[in-house]
């Protein structure tokens, strides 16, 4: 009747397999296929999932032959008169006993690796993991790293380039859209537990190299944990959205050997005591100003855009807004301690004396609000 | 006639089908009672059991083996309070009565309402870990600028699994929705 | 069935009335089927066009054409629009066409709520559409609308948002009601349950599904619109509630939903490989039963959608083996599709060339929701493109790919004229090309790492994207070939004869063709 050529039936047939088979071909490979990581879970999770892989292959190459040999062979136009058979009850119980065992043989590895993959206990480092819209916060709660926490924000330099319409050459920006100001540092060969949470919506904790995927909710602690092998620096993102800047909160993990780490620590302690002196002095407003930018482009521009404009109808613009052009200790409350029902956030607790200082000064001398004052440490520590 | 009586089938299958579409729509909102039943019963989501405190003291203590208790606290950033455990961890016997106090400071210039939300990793845990006294019970009104010392007292099932050691008890204060 | 013949014609007496008045007060079945049809299309290219506006965005790293949030509204309108807007009214449509005169009705059993049931559709789809030029902008918290993202952080326009699925909800289990008194109250005589073409096998049960899994949808958005208004605190940690919580709910309408989109596709293509092979469907029963297994299994299974959630093991365990099992039953059909295939005389007409391409390509969907269904697996995979790969693979190049083969099955006997084959074929495969070209390579990219609804992307993942994003614009253009093909079909062409193809089942093949307004008002005896 109305045939076509078998090359194209064969095209056809092909097509569906041959995607199959080009999959496997290059799985060596980071770019087409999952990452075997750097953690013994890690390297469980993919040897599972290439376990699978070759069972569907083996039954997807199975099922098409025999289909595509349908195909060729049992056509009209060969002559074929078409058999009458149309059930057979051996082969039915047959298909529906044989995918049942393959199904047993994955479940039991399967079910190895998720109770290893639960059992977070009898860690050495334990630290906290926030989620913020849109960045994350890292808090390590072990005696020897007392007090150290941070934000982690998408790198100036990928934000800047990520801006609509900013068009430039993403090649020369240094890992774009994989880079932070501040990564989470981790010993290896040590076994760390992270306590996921969030500050505000889901979130998702995921380094692909880590093995580790965990969501972080509002009100819920979820533990989960890994224990690195080697060092170096590993890259990950937010899986769950989030929000407006759901894809630009990464997260970099950089896994230093123990003694590294601990020099880590010390250098981070010993940087925020120096922090502290310094906000003690009384800054210029050059200063302040210069500090103030920075912090502006990490923590606030993400609603109030960089150009102070805001997104009309969903974040208020800083440009001549009442708040910035208005009473100082107004302007330092609303920052500190953030405009219930809207999504103005409390930064009092995120931000140090002088950062505060830093931006609010910022906030009410940039994008033509020219008032000239400058808010020193001192001022934000009384307020406190 | 026929007719008649295929349209009264009709009418039946119709007044039927919709009185289970209405159940299901009812049975979405039973989700919620039997969601909260199902996590008390197998301690999904934190929910920790509440008991006695004369329950407690009637408990054995195990002495054999000792659980550390780490306190995690968080309160939400559109909430300016300042809230922290005045002991970071604790180890207990299980069996033995456990006792935390927190601090709880209001740093806004008005009153605030919030409530706190418990949660327990690793989960498991979660049904075996029985407190006697928490400030999560009810929601907490300061005044500005007041602070108050909050305890919490807790008690872990003797037959909680063997393999636990570490427990981390966490607290989430969200500033209240209603007033 | 060749007897049948002689109850058609006595009974187009009286046609259709003329003019606007004759669609928005029909309740004759064919005409219903033709609005949910149509109106299905027109969703089709809208949703199609925010998919494109996605795949320009994506088509290089950096951003260009939209801004986040705005990328986010398009994610979100688009899934929302081609689960509710596209493919259940496309499947309802068939159902309404078809249903009738495969069990030899004379209409739907209830054809006033009938018309009801399809005019709430426009209008809840222009509602959802409304809010895109409402000041905040639409929704923007994806398809699935996690608590508190859309409860708490929800956007101004969210509470249309809620009213539309609650039209769309109504709508769908109005139209289910409809199908289920029909398939049970109005077979002819002879027609037993054991008797019914797949298709009406498969909308039964799916009928089934959606009057179980729609309330509690609209549950769920009942529940989000007393959060955001009434003070009360279901979702809302902060008085108490719990987002995961809405997750469950969510879910257990959701993953039912999934077989609402793929049950009458199964239908479709078991009616369509046996007209093709010449021999009858191998395994008829088992396809019952499985599709009924199927059903059953897809309420016990929500929470693979949740695997990082943090649920305790035991949970996690369960509903991993759940999900698993799913695929014993569909393994079932996929061999007796084969099977009927086997030492068959197969012809390759433009119905058949859509359900081989179904067979291949959403049993590489099946494949990979295997692979998603292995817990520790998935915690690489979750929300990843893999994930959006292998829905796509299941939605659009099985169900879509099923409602193409259905019209170009039944197109004929619906206009009384055979379409360009020559076009029909290029239209397959333009389709099945670019369909692969567009979501093959998001296995890749989910493999190596890209989340999915981000609307910009690390370097490493540019080349797979462009590809991609060629294949989208590929296959989106091909669609408007579809709809050319259409409207020459309708004004004219070659005469369709009455049974259209070479020996197909079923009643709806003994009436004329075009088949006329009024079909079995005597109903045919069944043998």
């Amino acid at each position: 009747m109305r045939n076509l050529s078998v090359n194209k039936h064969l095209l056809l047939a092909l097509l569906g397999l041959g995607n199959v088979v080009y999959a496997g071909s290059v799985f060596a490979e980071y770019k087409y296929n999952m990452t075997q990581g750097v953690t013994p879970i890690s390297g469980e999770i993919y040897d599972l999932h290439m376990m699978v892989f070759w069972i569907v292959t083996a039954i997807g190459i199975g099922v098409f032959s025999v289909m595509i040999y349908s195909i060729i062979n049992h056509r009209k136009s060969k002559g074929v008169k078409p058999a009458e058979f149309h059930e057979s009850t051996e082969v039915e119980v047959l298909w529906t006993i044989i995918p049942f065992v393959i199904l047993i043989f994955i479940a039991f590895p399967a079910t190895k690796t998720l109770l290893a993959l639960e059992d977070s206990s009898d860690a050495d480092v334990t630290i906290k993991v926030t989620g913020y819209q849109w960045k994350w916060h890292y808090e390590y709660l072990d005696d020897d790293a007392k007090g150290l926490s941070f934000f982690s924000n998408l790198d100036a330099e990928s934000n800047e380039a990520r801006q609509l319409g900013a068009n430039q050459d993403l090649s020369q920006v240094d890992h774009y859209l994989l880079n932070v100001d501040n990564p989470i540092v981790l010993p290896t060969n040590k076994k760390v537990r992270f306590l996921v949470t969030s500050n505000d919506v889901i979130h998702s904790w995921w380094v692909p190299a880590l093995g580790v995927k965990q969501d972080a909710i509002p009100g819920y602690i979820n533990d989960t944990w890994t224990y690195l092998k080697k060092p170096g620096v590993y890259r990950g993102q937010c899986t769950e959205l989030c929000g407006k800047d759901h894809g630009f909160m990464p997260i970099v993990v950089l896994a230093k050997p123990e003694n590294e780490y601990k020099e880590w620590l010390a250098q981070k302690q010993a940087e925020k005591k120096a922090a502290e002196e310094e906000a003690k002095g009384v800054w210029s407003l050059e200063k302040l100003m210069t500090k103030g930018e920075q912090v502006y482009n990490t923590s606030c521009a993400g609603c109030h855009q960089a150009n102070g404009k805001g997104l009309p109808g969903m974040f208020p613009a800083i440009a001549g807004s009442k708040i910035a052009l208005g009473p100082i200790a107004d302007h330092i409350n609303t920052v500190m301690n953030g405009k219930s029902g809207t999504a103005m956030q409390a930064f009092g607790a995120q931000l140090s004396d002088a950062d505060l200082a830093a931006v609010i000064t910022y906030e009410r001398n940039a994008f033509g609000n020219n008032t000239g004052d400058a808010v020193q440490p001192s001022d934000i520590k009384s307020a406190r | 006639m026929q007719e008649l009586q295929l349209q009264k089938a009709n009418q039946q299958l119709l007044l039927k089908l919709s009185a289970v579409a209405v159940l299901m729509f009812g049975f979405g909102f039973a989700l919620v009672p039997l969601y909260n039943l199902f996590c008390d019963i197998t301690g999904l989501n934190g929910k920790t059991g509440q008991v006695s405190v004369t329950e407690a003291r009637n408990t054995t203590i195990d002495m054999s083996r000792s659980i550390t208790v780490r306190f995690v606290t968080t309160s939400q950033s559109e909430l300016p309070w300042e809230f922290k455990p005045l002991a970071d961890k604790i180890t207990v016997h299980p069996g033995e009565l456990g006792k935390v106090n927190f601090s709880i400071k209001n740093m806004a210039d008005h009153a605030i309402t919030a409530q706190a939300i418990p949660s327990l990793a690793p989960t498991k845990v979660s049904k075996y870990f029985n407190k006697t006294e928490c400030f999560c019970f009810s929601q907490q009104t300061l005044q500005a600028g007041e602070e108050i010392i909050a305890p919490v007292h807790f008690i872990i099932d003797p037959a909680a699994p063997k393999d636990i050691s570490q427990v981390i008890l966490s607290y989430t204060f969200f500033k209240s929705t209603k007033g | 069935m060749s007897t049948a013949t002689a109850h058609d014609t006595a009974h187009d007496h009286h046609g259709p009335p003329a003019g606007l008045s004759r669609w928005l007060f029909t309740t004759n079945h064919k005409d219903i089927g033709t609005l949910y049809l149509w109106f299905s299309f027109t969703m089709l290219l809208i949703g199609g066009a925010m998919a494109m506006v996605i795949r320009a965005e994506l088509f290089q790293p950096g951003m260009q054409i939209v801004d986040p949030n705005f990328f986010n509204q398009m994610t979100t309108l688009h899934g929302l629009i081609m689960v509710f807007g596209a493919i259940m009214p496309a499947f309802v449509g068939l159902a309404n066409w078809l249903i009738p005169m495969m069990i030899g009705a004379p209409d739907m059993a209830l054809p006033r709520m009938n018309n009801w049931s399809f005019w709430i559709l426009p209008f809840a789809g222009t509602l959802l559409l409304s809010t895109l030029f409402m000041e905040g902008g639409g929704p923007n918290f994806g398809w699935t609308f996690y608590a508190p993202l859309s409860t708490t952080y929800g956007p101004e326009s969210t509470d249309f948002f809620i009213f539309a699925v609650h039209l769309l909800g109504m709508s769908s289990i109005m139209g289910a009601i409809n199908i289920i008194a029909t398939i049970l109250n109005m077979r002819a005589p002879g027609m037993t349950l054991m008797k019914m073409p797949l298709f009406v096998w498969t909308w039964l049960i799916t009928a089934f599904l959606l009057i179980a899994a729609m309330p509690v949808l609209a549950g769920a958005v009942t529940m989000m619109l007393a959060d955001r208004h009434f003070g009360t605190s279901f979702f809302n940690a902060a008085g108490g509630g719990d987002p995961i919580l809405f997750q469950h709910v969510f879910w257990f309408f959701g993953h039912p939903e999934v077989y609402i989109m793929i049950l009458p596709a199964f239908g479709i293509i078991s009616q369509i490989v046996p007209t093709f092979s010449r021999k009858k469907l191998f395994g008829y029963s088992s396809m019952v039963y499985a599709t009924a297994s199927i059903a059953f299994l897809s309420f016990i299974v929500w929470a693979h959608h949740m695997y990082t959630v943090g649920m305790p093991v035991a949970g996690e365990l369960f509903f991993m083996y759940a999900t698993i099992l799913i695929s014993v039953p569909t393994g079932v059909k996929v061999f007796n599709w084969v099977a009927t295939m086997w030492r068959g005389a197969l012809t390759f007409e433009v119905p058949m060339l859509w359900a081989l391409a179904f067979i291949f390509l959403f049993t590489l969907g099946g494949f990979s929701g295997l692979m998603l269904g292995v817990t520790p697996a998935d915690t690489q995979y979750h929300d990843t493109y893999f994930v959006v790969a292998h829905f796509h693979y299941v939605l659009v190049a099985g169900a879509l790919f099923s409602i193409i083969a259905a019209v170009y099955y039944w197109l004929p006997k619906w206009t009384g004229h055979m379409y360009d084959q020559t076009l029909a074929k290029i239209h397959f495969w333009w389709s099945v090309i670019s369909v692969n070209i567009l979501f093959f390579p998001m296995h890749f990219l989910g493999l190596a790492g890209m989340p999915r609804r981000i609307p910009d992307y690390a370097i490493q993942f540019a080349e797979f994207n462009q590809l991609a994003s060629i294949g989208g614009f590929a296959f989106g253009l091909s669609q408007l070939l579809f709809l050319y093909i259409l409207i020459k079909t309708i004004r004219g062409g070659e005469k369709a004869t009455d049974k259209v193809w070479e020996k197909p089942e079923g009643l709806e093949w003994t009436v004329a063709s075009p088949a006329p307004y009024h079909t079995f008002a005597t109903p045919p005896q069944v043998k």
